[in-house]
């Protein structure tokens, strides 16, 4: 093979791949032309949850965007685990390193050793977290199972530690003072859009509140929601697209059985690393929306209990299945806050509801959907036994 | 890299190395024990043992003992401390094992699935300590309001004051022995304190081993370790096996409680994460499942951690067991010894 030809071969695959990509897109709209409009009216209502502050859902003790931001960032977290947990089949315990590099890439490059804005860091960030996925995976993804639970937890730690000691990346202080992404139209933003307040069920104008669009403030949470919030919904729709291309059948592959997969000529490795890698990804562009928005960081603000609560927010929703990750992420997130007096015993609760939802739904509360194909080959081996089971 | 100070007190850092690494083996137990006999790890053992340094705090706290006797003034207090621990952990072994284990091992559920169960509870024990002072108030709410009614009134709170003070932080408390040089070989000093726990990691370490090879149900482990399905066919009821297995864990874990004491004198709910992770460290080391594996692992891991942080500071010391895990997996993931505990000779 000539170079020119492989590069012809690379720039037809490259099409053919993108071609691959977009056709599902299409057979949606052909199939469901009702559906579309109403996802878009589904996720203008979600972007106008901080505006509305419906009652019941809205949080009395504490700052209902914050607390609507804090919950989007746990979501992309749990889109980004459940790559590798749930389509591949690994045990992540320690993903919150990958969040903490994130926030610390924007930490050091926005505040600590430049200034840089913070729309040009963002995809820095995630690249730099991407490396570090590479880096920490290479060595251990040979490694299976429980052992690979324990491996990366350990990393997570190593991760911390290293921060902790280490004075170029601002050592047991953390980073103060990161600055805000780029505002629109400051210092009073493009227009201003007012909040709505509620006396019963009554909604009233509070002029009070009202958000400025598009600046990135201290008080103000709403644009950081609004951007996490985009965010996470770029990181779905491209999820959606490699989970149901050949990439994804290829996980599913190593997640059910590696031997089998490998024989049949799946390169396990390659895919676990790639899986592994693009956790990372997510798992850092969380991380540097945290940074963006809390301005502070320190490595206190990532112990290996973070981990947990991620893997748990996977497991309670259901690993394997991105929406109930999301709702996993949403419960992790957002009971706390909306019962606050609950804070102490939260993490008590979670150990209790992982050993009960475990137990009683091994699959969590909303199982993965399972491909036609793993369901019709569950049916089969459920036949084949039956007709080899000994007549009594 | 302060290769001098390594060089200078090395019989030093080796004994002290030694005295972790006893404390490391005793907990590591659990985990090869355990791993023999169902191939899983057991996520909440590491607990286990933070609620053993818990239980010999409240006995000191309890009967007041005070940190300036020697080893036999100190001797009584730390036998009742070790009976209580060894019972605390030993049966919160089997309650995780009864909760967490049992039901799913029996549905033959993913080694993964399992974990995460194992998780959860190590998250319940750890917490249950974190927020005692809380549960304590909320214990004393629900006391009063009951007896309210009869009019009476009991100050829960007050009572457990010393025992739920510092939930969330560490409990530190006096040295049960006065540590002072018995020893002089050289120019080094052999503190008791470091002698006692080396010896007595050692005496339970041999019991055990003992145990597993001579009694009836030190063989009916190995059985069930070697194969459940024939070790049942042959009458012995796996369950309840597993069951003593993981109360054999715990007592260990409950020794290793007293020894943790009597060389750090302070422990905190949240000790289980490094200390469970290093315990496995060990147990891998030496090749999980293997009794004698996890004693050898456990030394070495203590000596090494030891090593590593005179040469690059103390803060760097959890890195050291960290690295040396990832290398024992990549380079000989079935460890040193290698063996299992079914392969055991008996």
């Amino acid at each position: 093979m000539t170079t020119s030809s492989r590069v012809a071969t690379f720039f037809g695959n490259v099409g053919d791949w993108i071609s691959d990509r977009l056709e599902p897109v299409g057979a949606v709209a052909r199939k469901r032309p009702v559906k579309i409009p109403l996802i878009i009216v589904g996720v203008l209502l979600v972007y106008a949850l901080p505006i509305v502050n419906p009652p019941l859902i809205t949080t009395p003790n504490s700052d209902f965007p914050n607390v609507l931001f804090t919950v989007t960032v746990y979501a992309i977290v749990a889109v980004g685990l459940n790559i590798v947990t749930g389509y591949a089949g690994l045990l992540d315990l320690g993903y919150v390193g990958f969040y903490a590099t994130g926030a610390y890439v924007v930490g050091l490059l926005t505040a600590y050793h430049a200034a840089w804005p913070f729309l040009l860091v963002l995809p820095v960030a995630m690249l730099v977290t991407l490396v570090t996925g590479v880096l920490l995976g290479a060595p251990t993804l040979r490694v299976r199972g429980d052992y690979l639970a324990i491996v990366t937890m350990g990393f997570g730690e190593l991760i911390r530690i290293t921060i902790r000691n280490t004075e170029w990346l601002g050592g047991t202080a953390g980073i103060k003072a990161i600055p805000s992404p780029q505002s629109i139209g400051a210092p009073d933003g493009l227009f201003q859009i007012p909040h709505l307040h509620w006396e019963g069920l009554n909604p009233l104008i509070d002029l009070d509140r009202s958000t400025k669009f598009l600046v990135f403030g201290v008080l103000d949470a709403t644009p950081y929601f609004w951007l996490a919030l985009t965010a996470l919904i770029i990181v779905i729709l491209i999820e959606r697209l490699v989970k149901n291309s050949r990439v994804g059948r290829m996980w599913e592959a190593t997640r059910e059985d590696e031997d089998a997969a490998e024989i049949m000529g799946v390169p396990t490795f390659k895919f676990k690393l790639l899986a592994f890698a693009s956790g990372a990804f997510i798992g850092g562009l969380a991380g540097a929306l945290f940074a963006a928005k809390s301005g502070y960081i320190n490595p206190i603000s990532f112990p290996a209990n973070l981990s947990i609560l991620f893997v748990a927010a996977v497991v309670i929703g259901g690993s394997g299945n991105r929406w109930g990750a999301i709702i996993g992420a949403v419960i992790v997130a957002y009971l706390p806050e909306r019962f606050r007096e609950l804070e102490d015993w939260r993490l008590l609760f979670f150990g209790a509801a992982l050993v009960i939802i475990v137990s009683f739904r091994p699959q969590g509360l909303f199982p993965a959907y399972n491909s036609r194909r793993a369901r019709r080959a569950a049916r089969q081996a459920a036949r084949d036994a039956r007709e080899e089971a000994p007549v009594v | 890299m302060d290769f001098s100070f390594l060089f200078n007190n090395f019989i030093e850092l080796t004994v002290t190395g030694l005295v972790l690494g006893s404390v490391y083996a005793l907990i590591a137990l659990g985990y090869t024990l355990v791993y023999g006999v169902l191939q899983l790890i057991n996520f909440a053992h590491a607990d286990v043992f933070m609620w053993g340094t818990f239980a010999v705090a409240w006995v000191f706290i309890l009967t007041g003992a005070n940190g300036s006797g020697t080893l036999l003034q100190a001797l009584p207090y730390l036998l009742l401390a070790l009976v209580v621990s060894a019972s605390v952990s030993g049966g919160l072994a089997m309650l995780v094992e009864r909760v967490a284990y049992r039901r799913l091992v029996r549905k033959r559920a993913l080694s993964y699935i399992i974990l995460i169960s194992a998780i959860g509870a190590s998250f319940v024990l750890s917490e249950t300590m974190g927020i005692r002072d809380r549960i304590v108030e909320a214990i004393d709410g629900a006391v009063n309001a009951i007896l309210g009614i009869f009019g009476g009134h009991v100050d829960l709170v007050g009572i457990l004051s010393d025992y739920t003070a510092r939930a969330r932080g560490i409990t530190t408390l006096p040295m049960t022995i006065k540590p002072e040089t018995i020893l002089t070989i050289g120019n080094f000093n052999f503190r008791n304190t470091d002698l006692t726990i080396i010896l007595a990691a050692l005496i339970m370490m041999v019991a055990l081993d003992q145990f597993i090879r001579r009694t009836r149900l030190g063989r009916e482990i190995r059985a069930v370790a070697q194969d459940p399905e024939a070790a049942a066919l042959m009458g012995s009821n796996s369950t309840s096996v597993i069951s003593k297995t993981f109360l054999i864990g715990g007592i260990m874990a409950g020794v290793a409680a007293v020894l943790y004491q009597i060389k750090v004198g302070s422990t905190a709910f949240d000790i289980g994460v490094v200390l469970g992770i290093k315990a496995f460290t060990a147990a891998v080391l030496g090749g999980i499942g293997n009794l004698r594996g996890a004693l050898l692992g456990g030394l070495l891991l203590g000596i090494t951690e030891n090593y590593g942080s005179a040469l690059f500071g103390t803060q760097w010391k959890d890195v050291v067991a960290f690295a040396l895990l990832v290398l024992i997996l990549l380079v000989r993931p079935t460890g040193l010894l290698g063996q299992t505990l079914g392969r055991a000779r008996a």
